[in-house]
């Protein structure tokens, strides 16, 4: 009897050891070596990134993108001589994780200014935190309501293009295409949400009536139920706000419906992954996108141009794959905040100010132009509309 | 598209996915009465089977191949996990053996996060060609597939059970383990071929379910509370009740979410979870025994 004890013990001590173990491992920090201008001292930057759970697949291209360019600027010489250095922390996809990380960097590493997140429920989550400590904050999510009221988010700023920029482009198309009655589904968090509220307030404006307005999880493995609704509705057109895995399952569910009306999608589904877990059901997608995944399409007068087939090249050769609009916000993120450094020093107001002024800087997602009123500073021109062929983007005009 | 189309649709996406969950019912209720433990870690064979599968196609294994290889895999994963882990804790209470399974599933969850990282595999549908409409209700291929595999896993438990001298051993370390050790049956073998033949039946509807849900290092999680929920529903002692559970919480979520609130679906469920915990805890179809959930 006494050695059975033992044995439980045994074994429930090795599975906590384990569990401990993997869990450690996947939520570790991970910091770039500070090489350069050894005799300075490191200006500290920290990132909260999405790297695992449901939005990983936006938090992972961020993560590689961001890693590589500290490696850049430290190879070259640090920021003014300062070594960068640069903690990245994954959130699990989760809100309050997201507090935990953001505290962490501010109390414990002392950081000038945080990147993160990827999505924008744990963005959300992290903006009372760094309006109480006065930190700048470049958040990489899309919902509108992060940097809005610009006046009550001094220190928050983002580099993803904001929800009204792209459904400015959804609904001139539905206009154009005299499609004037369409369903809207968008998943249950605050990405969806926020699509929700900016979509039917601009449709509406435009005249545009939604028959049916259907929302899902995360992490549902099937919304036919919802797609059902949608088609007892007679909507002649379908516009789904959500990010992969979920847009991709509802895509396959659109097309083994055999619904044939047009499908429009967010931002949210702007790289391969979404494309490649479809299975063919993404063909004949349309959605705005930033020009970085039809790079070779735009024409040579694009001032983005050149930093696309910059970004393109450098991470291609580091990661041997192309680089996806979600890396693109961290490097805008990336640049911005480094530059803004270059010209405060370590002084956070100064940084944030510095932001603030942001002018003409030419990054992957666009051209940003921030001002007092605009924390995002992308205008409806950053996007161009695409559809899906045969599993790549096509420009359209 | 009018009421009776809209009903019909639904209950083919609810049957779907009340599939899915009565094909994880089904494994815990095995597991279950063989060896008296809810295995936690259901999910995670799902999960595993899904991915070695997808990476062994993306490899250019064909399907069957693909198939064949996880399914043996898992069920070896099963069975050693049981001889490491379960077996050295066989005389503890039923609470820390669930505990241990819980442990169990959130290590192989790491584990696959640190193999396979964050991003979703596919797997391709079985049958290629497009849905097939039903009064004008649409069912996709690969849904019928998982009703098959449903279909055959309950004729091939309830002939394994009833028919073969293995399974009447295992029914007999059901019915009373100390009995069943004096006639010569060895509960412990038993057990080992539990957890090997729970492995391999949910990395077979993983690989099934992954056309549709995607395969990700965390999709078992949530299939297994779900799996757990149905198993309850029908009663833990039957596998009849198993899948009629998996089924019934199926089309009520679809119920719920098409013809209710796509909100409410998770709430409808667990309601009903709540009703028959209140009237009939001993669940849908189980025979009253005595040995209650």
């Amino acid at each position: 009897m006494k050695k059975g004890r033992l044995m439980i013990w045994v074994a429930v001590l090795t599975v906590l050891a384990v569990t401990a173990l993997l869990a450690g491992g996947c939520s570790g920090n991970k910091e770039t070596g500070s090489k350069a201008g050894a005799g300075k001292e490191p200006y500290k930057i920290g990132a909260v990134i999405d790297i695992s759970g449901p939005s990983s697949s936006l938090g992972v291209p961020e993560r590689n993108t961001l890693q590589m360019l500290a490696d850049k600027v430290n190879a070259a010489g640090g920021v003014n001589g300062h070594p960068l250095e640069l903690t990245i922390l994954d959130n699990k996809s989760d809100e309050t994780e997201a507090v935990l990380a953001v505290k962490k960097l501010i109390n414990q590493q002392k950081v000038l200014a945080v990147i993160g997140c990827s999505s924008s429920g744990p963005s959300m989550a992290m903006i009372d935190t760094v309006q109480k400590e006065q930190v700048p904050m470049v958040s990489l999510a899309a919902a509108s309501s992060i940097v809005e009221p610009a006046g009550e988010r001094k220190w928050v700023f983002k580099t993803a293009q904001s929800d009204m920029v792209t459904v400015s482009r959804l609904v001139s198309y539905l206009k154009e295409k005299g499609l004037t009655r369409v369903a809207f589904l968008y998943m249950n968090n605050a990405y969806g949400d926020g699509g929700k509220k900016t979509f039917s307030g601009a449709a509406r404006a435009a005249g545009i009536q939604i028959a049916a307005e259907e929302k899902f999880e995360a992490t549902d493995k099937d919304m036919s139920p919802q797609l059902t609704r949608v088609k007892a509705a007679g909507a002649q057109a379908v516009v789904i706000w959500a990010i992969p895995p979920s847009a991709s399952i509802v895509t396959k569910n659109f097309r083994d419906m055999g619904l044939s009306i047009p499908l429009l999608h967010s931002h949210g589904v702007g790289n391969q992954n979404f494309i490649d877990l479809a299975q063919g059901a993404a063909d004949g997608v349309i959605l705005p996108i930033g020009k970085l995944a039809v790079s070779t399409q735009i024409p040579d007068s694009d001032p983005q141009k050149k930093v696309l087939a910059g970004y393109i090249d450098e991470y291609g050769k580091k990661y041997n794959s192309p680089p996806n609009s979600f890396g693109g916000y961290a490097w805008d993120a990336f640049y911005m905040l480094v530059g803004a450094i270059e010209k405060a020093g370590a002084d956070q107001a100064g940084i944030r100010d510095q932001l603030e002024k942001t002018q003409g800087f030419t990054g992957v997602s666009g051209v940003f132009n921030m001002s007092t009123q605009d924390h995002n500073g992308l205008k409806g021109e950053s996007m161009v509309l695409v559809q899906i062929q045969n599993g790549r983007w096509k420009l359209l005009n | 598209m009018d009421l009776t189309e809209q009903l019909l649709q639904l209950l083919f996406s609810g049957l779907t996915l009340g599939g899915i969950y009565s094909l994880i019912a089904l494994a815990l209720v095995t597991t279950f009465n063989i060896t008296g433990v809810l295995n936690m870690a259901q999910g995670e064979f799902l999960a595993l089977g899904a991915l070695l599968a997808a990476s062994l196609c993306a490899a250019g294994a064909p399907l069957p191949v693909a198939f064949v290889i996880s399914v043996a895999a898992i069920a070896l994963l099963g069975g050693l996990l049981e001889r490491s882990v379960i077996h050295p804790a066989r005389h503890a209470p039923g609470l820390i053996l669930i505990i241990i399974t819980i442990g169990l599933s959130i290590s192989l969850r790491g584990l696959a996060l640190l193999v396979w990282g964050t991003e979703p595999a596919s797997l391709p549908a079985f049958s290629g060609g497009g849905p097939l409409f039903v009064k004008g209700a649409a069912i996709s291929p690969q849904s019928l597939w998982i009703l098959s595999l449903v279909a055959v896993a309950v004729v091939g438990l309830s002939a394994f059970f009833e028919l073969t001298y293995i399974g009447k051993a295992v029914r007999a370390c059901v019915i009373n383990r100390t009995g069943a050790r004096l006639v010569g049956i060895n509960p412990a073998a038993m057990s080992f071929l539990a957890f090997a033949g729970s492995g391999a039946l949910g990395a077979a509807a993983g690989i099934f379910i992954a056309p549709i849900t995607l395969a990700t290092y965390d999709m078992g999680f949530l299939l297994g509370v779900k799996g757990c929920v149905a198993a309850i529903i029908g009663g833990m002692n039957s596998v009849g009740g198993a899948v009629l559970g998996g089924l019934i919480l199926g089309v009520l979520e679809a119920y719920g979410a098409g013809l209710v609130s796509s909100g409410l679906k998770d709430a409808l469920s667990l309601m009903v979870l709540l009703a028959v915990l209140l009237w009939r805890p001993e669940g849908l179809l189980s025979a009253v025994t005595g040995r209650k959930v």
